[in-house]
């Protein structure tokens, strides 16, 4: 995938939004391959006894998800050089057949020197902001 | 009990070498759902201009969140880890990680803050190459929360 022209993106410019399904074996599997093995994000009984509301997603899991945006539409993986986020909510999974649903949304906020760009991130999920100051900076 | 803001600026030795292997990145990648080839394929990340698979933006935490330990469990800090929320996270690349980099982090405890009971910890974990070429910098703040939250 080629990245795009630096002279078709402008503020505004709205990258192509993704929903990501997560299930309990999402968290399993991320836990394993990040080796975060944290109770909270696999052991309900744990969870609740510290007040969560449920088994929670790593917040790194979701920041990951959410790059996913940016990257995809960047082309290369390779061009995001900053990526920051705030985790402001806990994305519950419930033990379901449904499990949570996160939506990444992504716009061009600045133009920065360079053929660098500035994209901030909305992450929601059940209606509700689960990362805060969502930025990436992608060097096309 | 608080964290005490002295401890700001305190830089741990820089951690073993950690050898990038190219499953590594593809069971991260998996774990993901994320299909890049740039992540699976040497020809693909070639094509790229890359001189091997690279890693998803965020991996570098595989190797910063075990590098934080030395933090964490730093008995003069004394932080309560059943306390401790990650707040904050970021990165700056100078290049992505790739598969058959051997890299050291460096952890540096860079702010103590205190807000509204809670004590924030930033630490600054910068991770070069064996070689001492940089090859990403990671914030991450913790917060820990406070005897009465």
């Amino acid at each position: 995938m080629s990245p795009p022209a630096l002279e078709d993106v402008a503020v505004g410019t709205e990258l192509p939004a993704q929903t990501f399904p997560i299930q309990r074996a999402d968290l399993v599997r991320y836990a394993g391959a990040s080796g975060d093995f944290n109770v909270i994000h696999w052991n309900e009984r744990v969870a609740r006894s510290v007040g969560l509301p449920d088994v929670i997603a790593h917040g790194m899991f979701t920041m990951a998800l959410a790059v996913r945006v940016v990257t995809d539409w960047a082309g290369d993986p390779g061009r995001v050089v900053e990526y920051g986020v705030r985790f402001t909510r806990p994305v519950p999974v419930p033990d379901d057949e449904v499990g949570a649903t996160v939506e990444v949304s992504g716009v061009v906020a600045a133009l920065l020197e360079d053929g660098r760009v500035r994209v901030d991130l909305t992450a929601t999920s059940q209606g509700q902001k689960v990362l805060g100051k969502a930025q990436a900076v992608v060097q096309l | 009990m608080p964290v005490d803001p002295s401890f700001a600026g305190r830089t741990y030795p820089p951690t073993e070498p950690y050898d990038v292997g190219l499953e590594k990145i593809r069971e991260f990648a998996d774990a993901l759902g994320d299909a890049n080839p740039a992540y699976r394929d040497r020809e693909a990340a070639r094509a790229l201009g890359h001189p091997d698979v690279i890693a998803p933006p965020t991996f570098p935490f595989v190797l910063t969140f075990k590098a934080s330990r030395r933090l964490i469990e730093d008995p003069e800090l004394g932080i309560d880890y059943s306390r401790v929320v990650h707040g904050e996270q970021r990165f700056a690349h100078t290049r992505p990680v790739r598969a058959g980099d051997s890299l050291t982090v460096t952890v540096t405890l860079e702010t103590v803050r205190s807000a509204g009971g809670h004590d924030m910890l930033t630490s600054r974990s910068d991770v070069a190459t064996v070689r001492g070429e940089h090859v990403v910098t990671a914030w991450s703040t913790l917060v820990v929360r406070g005897d009465d939250a």
